[in-house]
């Protein structure tokens, strides 16, 4: 049997409905946005935490998403970086149609399990868009004066579509689809994950990605040997 | 309330009235995967399904235990707080109600927790898993639960939102006072249904 992993009582922050101004939109790759929003008396997030989008149609129908945040608590502005899915709803809305100024319905921040507040060691492990949380917690990390904290291993598609290329610094970055510094394309492997690993013993682990990426780091930790308990899961669907 | 969002039509579905719960939107084919820990291996000699707590007979079930009970199906909608739900779902297996019948849940017993090999825990008021409203499942559309949807034994409590129907149960104990789960030390709301949109903690 498995060790008991999720046993811990959460004491994240919690915020209710707010408004957030968009204040810059940016478009790092043609299927991406990259939101910062300024919210009147927000409540602070800790890294990892998601808020939930709230889009109204002229008639009253609504669509809601959740997005994780990707500044770091100390930023001014509250930062995300949405995939934009062909399909999606809410995304395009965001990607295609959402300007400065404009004014976005938030409620959180949210989550009190796949969350750091930079008081221990940690290791990510993040497949594509699940970078997000973890920049988060690299921000958080470097403005706490100790980026040595955390350590990331990111799996992306391409070099165009690896999410945050310019803050991973001396992260471990592969791609599936790409060669990269002497890797060959492929997908994330013990190889990969093992050095960070060895590095930082003991640390909690936080695994944000698709169900199939996060299906398969987590059989990839169990088989290095780290305990189910010291590992945080948190996976995306097509949710557009 | 809400205000307009500018510019924003939506891809609105053409629905049945009163389907869908407020704030949801139809998966379609789709199943999506949300949970918080590793996805568990199983082997079908080290699982078992206990009811325990303030029952007169605490009771344990090996895996071929289980399946040997009266079967019964669910078929009918599900859905998931982060705003999907998926219609038309079939799954099989056994009435919370034969398991609470074994185990004769005593006077006192109010809620129920029940708790996954992982360590997930979600609680629930007892007339929410007995009157023919909860199961513990085992195949879906016929088929085994696949691991990462709870594979291969879940809670189905499908008039709450889906964090309530626990992946990987393997323990329901029954209690006088209320417990609070996993999910809801996390942030989200006690009971969770969705025709309340009882999301989140003060919804």
């Amino acid at each position: 049997m498995d060790t008991p992993a999720i046993t811990e009582t959460g004491e994240a922050p919690s915020g209710g409905w707010c408004t957030g101004v968009v204040r810059e939109v940016r478009h790092p790759n043609p299927d991406a946005v990259l939101l910062r929003l300024e919210v009147d008396g927000r409540t602070q997030h800790l890294p990892g935490q998601h808020y939930v989008f709230r889009l109204t149609a002229e008639d009253g129908y609504t669509a809601s998403r959740s997005y994780s945040v990707a500044s770091s608590p100390a930023d001014p502005l509250l930062e995300f970086y949405v995939e934009r899915l062909d399909d999606g709803e809410v995304s395009t809305h965001l990607a295609d149609v959402v300007e400065p100024g404009d004014e976005l319905e938030l409620r959180g921040p949210i989550g009190g399990w796949f969350v750091w507040d930079g008081s221990a060691p940690a290791v990510g492990v993040a497949g594509g868009t699940g970078l997000v949380p973890l920049v988060a917690m690299l921000r958080h990390a470097r403005d706490l004066g100790r980026p040595d904290l955390i350590s990331v291993v990111v799996s992306a598609r391409t070099r165009a579509e690896l999410p945050y290329p310019d803050e991973l610094g001396d992260q471990t970055v592969l791609l599936t689809r790409e060669a990269l510094d002497g890797r060959a394309a492929g997908r994330l492997a013990a190889a990969d994950l093992a050095p960070v690993l060895d590095r930082s013993p003991g640390a909690a682990v936080y695994v944000c990605g698709s169900a199939g990426f996060a299906a398969a780091a987590g059989d990839l930790l169990m088989d290095l040997g780290v305990p189910a308990g010291l590992v945080r899961v948190e996976r995306f669907g097509p949710t557009g | 309330m809400a205000k307009v969002t500018r510019g924003f039509v939506g891809r609105r579905r053409p629905q049945q009235p009163g389907r869908l719960p407020p704030g949801q939107y139809d998966v379609g084919r789709d199943w999506p995967v949300l949970t918080a820990e590793i996805t568990p291996r199983f082997d079908p000699d080290d699982w078992t399904m206990t009811v325990d707590g303030l029952v007169e007979r605490p009771t344990t079930w090996s895996w071929e235990e289980i399946q040997a009970l009266p079967g019964s199906e669910y078929r009918g909608d599900i859905h998931c707080v982060t705003t999907w739900s998926k219609f038309d779902t079939r799954f099989g297996g056994v009435s919370v109600d034969v398991l609470l019948e074994a185990a004769g849940p005593t006077p006192g017993a109010a809620y129920v927790l029940a708790t996954s090999t992982t360590g997930y825990t979600t609680n629930l008021p007892l007339s929410d898993v007995t009157g023919g409203k909860a199961w513990v499942v085992w195949t879906y559309d016929g088929r085994p639960l696949p691991r990462d949807h709870g594979g291969p034994v879940r809670l189905l409590v499908p008039h709450l939102y889906f964090w309530k129907s626990a992946k990987w149960v393997t323990r329901l104990t029954l209690l006088e006072r209320d417990r609070p789960g996993f999910w809801e030390v996390n942030g989200y709301h006690d009971r969770g249904d969705p025709w309340l949109e009882q999301r989140y903690q003060g919804d």
